[in-house]
This record gives structure tokens, sequence and C-alpha cells, in this order.
């Protein structure tokens, strides 16, 4: 924890402030509309790893190499011209059309200059599916990335601690999200709750480690502060 | 009050004129008495119908009115088990244990149709179709959710389901043991290491201790 006082951070700063607030816009047109400038600096920096820009509804998608997607996060989180500085969403599509590839998506977000873009890449069907992790640039990724190997089955390469979370770790049915996964899932409902039954919650986090006393020294500086002042004994 | 009521009912004769500070009854329902007008529920509320439990639960139709006067959060204190909303297989162990946990005499409600059935919309890979597959169940509340008054005429069902009990059948109490040999068996000393007297609160920071 660091004690540099607290300044906050106001969205659009970087923009400058004879910009005007952003209003709601209207008529936006399905394609086309005003493409996000960082979607021509990164087709600058990196060149044939931009494999297509498309303003849909008002929102640049990108569709990049797959090889390179840690990179251009990297550069899109550092570079001071773009600061794309939140991570909100990681999540992954899969399309009916046996031919269409599945895609893997970012959804970026640059507090300072208010600007969205959407990341995506494709997995050709047939391939093993992997990406590279973001999860060294945003750690809030660790989660949405362990979600979309729970429901997708894709290996997001880097991540320290890739296994289930909305299904318990010993799941043995697949991948509920995928085309081809049936609607009340492989087993029959007697097996299902057979091995729902067997699992074991406490098999990674014991009753100890949940416990608040014995995670005190963990806590950070200031709620250790707290807690162990005028709260502690307040009955 | 009540008890004179009951008493007339059964057949049990009492003079109130008499002023006189004793009784003849049954021991059986005498206890089931006790027991029906004093069931500590413990709420295992997982969706929408947990919103109209806590509806019931408040002032408006006062779930105190029936000797639920407290929540149990405890397991252990607890007599009813009301579940309500869908349980997730991932709830499954869970709710087993919680069950397990409860002390004899205890009971369950099954408030809402995700908890008695499933309710056709969760019919997928990820909802329990029904918790009795996992527990057994006492009373059944349908509506999806059920209002309020629905789940007090559950409540006012299990009641009478408890005044009916008989003592000398054994057969209520019979808790069916997973096998030993099975992955679902926890023996009973892990299951009160598990859960100590009242929770785990001793643990808490804010208790002072």
């Amino acid at each position: 924890m660091s004690d540099a006082p607290f300044t906050p951070v106001l969205a659009g700063y970087a923009a400058g402030s004879e910009q005007p607030a952003p209003v709601t816009p209207k008529n936006v047109p399905y394609h086309g509309g005003p493409t996000n400038p960082s979607a021509g600096a990164l087709k600058a920096r990196f060149g044939d790893a931009i494999v297509r820009v498309d303003v849909v509804w008002g929102e640049t998608t990108v569709i990049v190499d797959r090889a390179r997607v840690n990179e251009i996060v990297r550069w899109l989180h550092d570079d001071p011209q773009q600061r794309y500085d939140y991570c909100s969403d990681i999540t992954a599509v899969e399309f009916r059309d046996l031919e269409r590839p599945i895609e893997v998506v970012w959804h970026l977000r640059s507090i300072p200059f208010r600007r969205f873009l959407r990341l995506k890449t494709l997995l050709p069907k047939g391939q093993p599916l992997a990406v590279p992790s973001v999860y060294d640039i945003y750690r809030g990724a660790d989660w949405l990335e362990r979600e979309c190997y729970d429901m997708f089955g894709i290996r997001f390469e880097g991540h320290p601690d890739l296994r289930r979370l909305l299904m318990w770790e010993q799941y043995k049915e697949g991948f509920p999200l995928r085309k081809d996964f049936p609607m009340r899932g492989r087993f029959s409902r007697s097996e299902q709750l057979r091995q729902a039954l067997a699992q074991n919650p406490e098999t990674r986090y014991s009753m100890e480690e949940l416990s608040i006393a014995e995670a005190f020294e963990d806590l950070p500086a200031d709620m250790r502060q707290r807690l162990g002042g005028g709260e502690k004994v307040g009955e | 009050m009540g008890l004179d009521n009951r008493a007339r009912e059964t057949g049990v004769s009492i003079n109130p004129v008499a002023q006189e500070s004793w009784v003849t009854t049954k021991l059986d329902f005498l206890v089931n008495w006790g027991r029906a007008n004093s069931l500590w529920p413990m709420p295992f509320g997982t969706a929408c119908c947990a919103i109209e439990f806590m509806a019931t639960a408040a002032s408006k139709f006062d779930l105190a009115r029936f000797g639920m006067e407290r929540m149990s959060f405890s397991p252990r204190q607890a007599d009813v088990l009301i579940c309500a909303g869908r349980v997730p297989f991932k709830l499954a162990p869970v709710i087993r244990r919680i069950w397990q946990q409860m002390p004899q005499p205890k009971w369950c409600i099954s408030m809402g149709a995700c908890a008695s059935s499933g309710n056709g919309i969760f019919d997928n890979y990820a909802v329990v179709q029904g918790i009795d597959t996992i527990i057994p169940v006492d009373v059944y509340v349908p509506g999806c959710p059920p209002r309020p008054e629905a789940l007090l005429y559950g409540i006012m069902m299990l009641q009478q389901k408890v005044m009916r009990e008989r003592m000398a059948d054994k057969s209520l109490r019979n808790e069916m043991e997973p096998d030993p040999r099975s992955q679902l068996y926890i023996p009973p000393e892990r299951i009160d290491e598990l859960s100590e007297n009242f929770g785990n609160s001793v643990h808490q920071t804010r208790s002072g201790l």
C-alpha cells in the first residue's frame, strides 16, 4: 500500500479539458461511423498483426493475430496515447456454423481518453483452443479467463492458475457453453447428482484458510489497522 | 389459549374454572405442541424465493406469530430447513452437509417450484431437479415464487404434521446414512469439526474474543 495521497481520476481528462463531455450519440449507422483512433494507431504500430477493423453500431472491433494478443494488449495498456487501463470483459463466441471459427473477445476501456475498444481473435475449429493470457497486464482478467476456460475450454497460456470457476473442479462433462454440449449435460441425472455430491468443497480452501482471524496478517495494512483498533472491541 | 383449544379437540379433559395448576394430557401431544410452536427456521435462500421469504419474516406477514421467532443462521440450532430457490449442482454437497449438521428432530420445507422440481425452465446441466433428490422434504410450497401467504400455509401444514407425530414411531427419526465406503460419507466427528457450536463465529474478529 502506498502512502501517496489519493487523487481521483476523472474520465476523459487526458483528452483535454476543451472537449465537451460526450453525449449519447443518435442515428448511429450499423456499419461505418467514426472509428476509434486507437485502431489506426494499432495498424501503424503492428501492421499485418491487425487482420481487420470493423465499426459496428459505432463501436470499433479490431481483429488481431492470435499469437500477438498479449503484446498488443500490453502496448494498448502502456502507451501514453492509448492508456487502456480497464479490461471490462473477456469472453468467447461460438457460432452454429461449423466452418466459422470461435472468437475470443476482449473489451478494453481507456478511462483517461474515454475510449472503448473491442479486440477479437479467431480460433479455427479443429485446432487446439489456446490464446495468450493477459493476466500479467490486468489482474482482473484472472476470473474472466477462468470463466472462459470453464465454459468454452479455451486455454489461456500464461495464466498462473487456470482451473474451473463456475463448475466444480472435478466436473467431467465438458464445457457447457459449447454448441456440441447438450443442454441437460452428458450424464444421466442420477450420475450428475452422484458426482456433484462427491465433490469436496474444501479441497482447495480449508476452513482454516477461510477464517478471518487466521488471515489477519495477510490483510492490507489499512484494513489491519481498522480491524485491530476500535472496530475490534465493538460488540 | 392454544393449549386449551387443542386439548379440547384431542379429547383431553381440563377444567379452566378450577384454577388448579395441573393438567392431564398425552406426552405426545405436549411434546408435539411445544415443537410445532417453536420451530426455528434455517433459511437457505438462493434466489427470488428468498425475497418472498424475507417478506414473510418481516413485520407485514410476521413469521414470529407462528413461533418462528428467530432465524437460525447456524444449522446446529435449527429445526426447519427452508430451501428457498434453485439449487445448482455445485451447492448440492453444501445443502446435504447443512442437513446433516441439523440435530433431530428436523424438518424441511421446499419453497418454490425450483427447489421442489427444478421448475422446468431450469431443466439444464447445472440445476438440481428438486432438492428431494438430496434431502428428505416434508412440505412442498408451489409457486414461482410463492406469495408469503403460501409459505405461511406451508408452515401451518408442517405444524399440523408435527402435531400428528408419535414418539413410539421410531421410523420418523431414521436418517439415511450414506455407505461409509462411498465418497458421500462424512464421518460425524468430521461434521462436528466443520461446524463447531454456534457456527464458526468464534473466529470472527468482530466478536471481541
